[in-house]
């Protein structure tokens, strides 16, 4: 018995959803002490329930959502007894909450001082006179610059990292005691990441708060948290101390959670689960420099006209443009090639070009200028529309980042992976088709009774299987990556990047990996290239780049990412 | 701001040329021979002949349509064959009385259509959310002359809290001076409240009627827009820091709930200033609707082409409006400008 009352103490919670087929258990029976001053990390996957749990501590859960069990007290109250309007009282001002997608966390049309200010007021930490002084204190202290001007921003007009700092400035405007952060970095670039981080700590330690992170990145839980909660389907399955729990993790599922998370030293094979081990690669034949050239990119450059050239009235306080420059150059005369059987990614931040030329590459853009040559063909000069009636089209594929929203919703499994088939695979008869995507999704492991089902009843996984098979149809040569495991949990990813590594080994197929995960990048790639700015700053072999980097650009992206110290 | 207001007032020109045209062309081939008609049933073709010269249909299309630019250039929109005044004269004395109506009705509309999308979204499957579609439901399926006839045999005929649905003003009052052409505002400004009263008592039931019409679509689109907006990300974080719900609802939900409202509006008020012919007939209302369909009857063209170049304009000017309200409402919107 520990002699300090735990500042948040979560008993037996159990959260039910009443849904149409009934009712649905998020959360069972789940455990969370946090004490005073402690950083606590709830770790798991989709679905695993962690969210769930933070909105029934603040007691937010939607409509459908109900707390069926359990106790939930905070410094000794029971919340789950409290009346709404006194929840109310302790939301904001003792434990408040920040969120994933901070743009979309704030009210669009709202200037994010205003949304300040409404906090502040409402919990009497200021009056109407001196309201907006101290929403521009309280920007400053999260290291808005310049936050007298940011004041009259809108959300749209600030970047992804500064409006999580908003986020983070409206949770702590009260001084609360608890602050829980629900994946507050997701989606945000790595050195935004650590930026972000390091003021909530930051913040938090010297006020001496709790903090609760919510995340499915274990390397973020173990950089920033005392202790970990690894929850998996609703119930809590081993907490323990950050600094054992990593080492030594007790839980299969931890352990499975540990093994599938891309670190320093791991290999691609080594991220399955123990005896789930697929036999060895096939040994890939080593890309020598005799290779065959497949894409020659020559001095490529993208410009686009600069946002906001047409002035307007309104906006006073947008970041001036300088008058001059009223074209923006998103990928600045980049030079690269890519060898038969290689894989080259293309790493940096967004912003950075990588996406724009990845487009350029897939003939969706239209380069301003350069060349991209393949197979020692000149595609660039095709626009981007004719480009479908070329040879080389089915040549080069695409797999997309998102594997839901890039599949038709009204198209099957099946019917998707035929599409570039009947577009122009030359394939006669239904009956063809159906026995060559058979073919292919066993090829990339898919299950052919699932081939008649529809995208919402497929798995994340599953959905990234159709992609891929989508785009092996056509015996494509190279292959264009772009963030292909970005949505996916770390346990599926680790599945989908050996799929894709032994299917590019046995069908000889080049890829362009588009990623800003380093690690990654290193366990798929042979060569990496790394963008800033439109420009290349750095390109080399995987293992040289990021046992040595070279350039400042790229240790500043190594040392962001966090990993799990082992 | 006034750049913006000219650039758009600017892409109007074209579409206010096509309508131009096209209402020049339509009317011409109109079936029913003008002249025929105006000359009477027992007319000679010789009559027919000299009128149809008279009023310059004897001329190539080309040639008449030059001469009507010509005239609208001046301002002058023809005389109507039936009444003989000036089309001008007779839509600046009846586009106040249509407007005052669809003002009024579509105020009302507003009242209670926009609260009750509110309540119903915010009180999803509750007894309000279903009355909300059960009116809404109503209003849209009544027709409209049938609901103005209804409304005049229980308050006229029944009860007799109403006066006879007559025009905008009873036999005993006169009109107020002209100041806007609106009889409430007009005798306001007048300090003649026996003749505000009159016109008020004249109105209320035709506007009730266009406001249980377009109760409906307003309802449904601020239910939806609301319940968009409160399933958003943003009132999850204004509801985790404590607000209290009323700020909730209404400056965080609603305000961005706006946007399709305000679009629904304009669509609502369009349709009812030009297409409530039905009401007008009804309530005897001297308005634009039943100008435009007896002239449109009497094969007389020069007020169904005012008719139609009125409602263009005044389409294009509420657009601008709209497009301008979405200016204060979203700042986003701004930006693209």
């Amino acid at each position: 018995m520990t002699a300090a009352l735990p500042l948040l103490d979560v008993r037996n919670l159990t959260v039910e959803f009443a849904t149409r087929r009934g009712i649905v258990t998020a959360v069972e029976q789940i455990s969370i002490a946090v004490a005073k001053g402690e950083t606590l990390g709830i770790v798991g996957e989709s679905g695993s329930g962690k969210s769930v749990t933070s909105y029934a501590v603040m007691r937010i859960l939607d409509r459908a959502g109900k707390i069926a069990n359990g106790t939930v007290s905070f410094s000794g109250i029971d919340i789950r007894g409290m009346k709404e309007d006194e929840v109310r009282d302790l939301r904001g001002r003792e434990m408040s909450m920040i969120f994933q997608n901070p743009r979309a966390a704030l009210n669009p049309i709202r200037k994010v001082g205003k949304q300040i200010e409404d906090v502040l007021i409402r919990h009497v930490q200021a009056a109407p006179s001196d309201a907006r002084e101290k929403a521009i204190e309280i920007l400053r202290q999260v290291r808005i610059a310049r936050p007298e001007e940011r004041y009259h921003a809108y959300p749209f007009e600030l970047s992804g990292g500064m409006c999580q700092r908003i986020v983070i400035a409206l949770a702590l405007a009260c001084r609360p005691q608890l602050l829980i952060a629900d994946e507050p970095t997701t989606g945000l670039d790595v050195t935004t990441q650590k930026a972000v981080m390091d003021l909530v700590v930051e913040l938090t330690r010297e006020r001496g708060m709790s903090t609760i992170l919510i995340t499915h990145d274990l390397g973020l839980a173990a950089t920033y948290c005392d202790r970990v909660v690894v929850m998996e389907k609703g119930k809590v399955v081993e907490t323990a101390d950050s600094a054992i729990i990593f080492k030594s993790p007790l839980h299969p599922y931890t352990q499975k959670l540990m093994r599938a998370t891309p670190r320093p030293n791991a290999t691609l094979r080594g991220l399955l689960p123990e005896g789930e081990a697929l036999p060895n690669p096939i040994p890939a034949p080593p890309a020598n420099d005799d290779a065959a050239m497949l894409l020659k990119v020559e001095n490529l450059v993208k410009e686009y006209p600069r946002q906001g050239a047409t002035t307007s009235v309104f906006s006073l306080f947008k970041p001036k443009a300088p008058a001059a420059d009223a074209t923006f150059r998103a990928v600045d005369g980049i030079s690269f090639e890519v060898r038969r059987g290689e894989s080259v990614g293309l790493v940096g931040e967004s912003g950075c070009g990588k996406s724009t030329t990845s487009m350029m590459v897939m003939r969706l853009l239209d380069p301003t200028s350069g060349r991209i040559l393949f197979n020692g063909e000149d595609i660039g000069g095709t626009k981007a529309k004719d480009f479908a009636g070329l040879p080389q089209r089915r040549r080069i594929q695409m797999v997309f980042q998102d594997p839901t929203d890039s599949l038709n919703p009204r198209f099957t499994a099946v019917r998707a992976i035929a599409d570039p088939l009947l577009r122009m695979g030359g394939l006669k008869g239904g009956a063809a088709i159906r026995a060559r995507c058979e073919e292919l999704a066993r090829r990339v492991g898919l299950p052919v009774d699932l081939l008649d089902r529809f995208p919402h009843q497929l798995s994340g996984g599953q959905k990234a299987r159709v992609g891929i098979a989508r785009a092996i149809a056509l015996d494509p040569e190279l292959v264009i990556l772009d963030e292909p495991t970005a949505a996916l949990d770390v346990s599926v990813q680790a599945v989908v990047l050996n799929l894709l590594q032994d299917l590019k080994v046995s069908l000889g197929m080049s890829y362009l990996f588009v990623s800003h995960d380093l690690y990654v990048v290193r366990m798929l790639c042979d060569r990496v290239i790394v963008m800033k700015s439109g420009r290349i700053v750095e390109e080399g072999p995987t293992e040289r780049v990021l046992a040595a980097p070279e350039a400042e650009y790229t240790r500043e992206l190594l040392s962001a990412i966090p990993h799990p110290p082992v | 701001m006034l750049r913006q207001i000219g650039k758009r007032l600017a892409t109007a020109i074209p579409s206010l040329i096509g309508v131009v045209v096209v209402t020049f062309l339509l009317t011409r081939v109109l079936p029913g021979d003008t002249a025929a008609y105006f000359a009477g049933p027992a007319a000679t073709p010789q009559a027919i002949a000299e009128i149809r010269a008279k009023l310059g249909l004897d001329r190539s299309l080309p040639e008449q349509f030059v001469s009507y630019v010509k005239d609208l250039a001046t301002g002058n929109l023809g005389n109507s064959l039936s009444t003989g005044r000036p089309v001008v004269t007779e839509i600046k004395a009846r586009l106040p009385a249509s407007a005052e109506l669809t003002f009024l009705g579509l105020f009302l509309a507003i009242a209670i259509a926009v609260p009750l999308g509110i309540l119903a979204a915010v009180k999803q499957g509750s007894i309000i959310d279903h009355a909300c579609r059960m009116v809404a439901t109503a209003g849209v399926s009544l027709p409209v002359f049938f609901t103005g006839l209804l409304l005049v045999y229980v308050f006229y005929f029944l009860l007799g809290w109403a006066p006879a649905p007559l025009g905008r003003l009873d036999a005993f009052s006169s009109a107020p001076p002209e100041v806007t052409g609106f009889y409430l505002i007009d005798s306001l400004l007048a300090r003649d409240l026996e003749t505000f009263r009159a016109s008020l008592a004249q109105l209320a039931v035709p506007a009730i009627t266009m406001a249980v019409f377009s109760l409906a679509p307003i309802a449904r689109m601020t239910r939806a827009s609301m319940l968009a907006a409160l399933a958003s990300e943003f009132v999850r974080t204004a509801k985790a820091s404590g607000l209290t719900p009323t700020t909730v609802i209404i400056r965080y939900a609603f305000r961005n709930a706006l946007l399709p409202v305000v679009t629904t509006l304009g669509m609502v008020f369009s349709f009812l200033l030009g297409a409530n012919v039905l009401v007008e007939k009804v309530f005897a209302w001297p308005g634009i609707g039943s100008y435009a369909i007896e002239a449109l009857i009497a094969s007389d063209f020069a007020p169904v082409q005012g008719f139609v170049l009125t409602m263009a304009i005044m389409y294009v000017a509420l657009n601008l409006l709209i497009d301008m309200l979405y200016g204060v409402i979203d700042p986003r919107v701004r930006m693209e400008g």
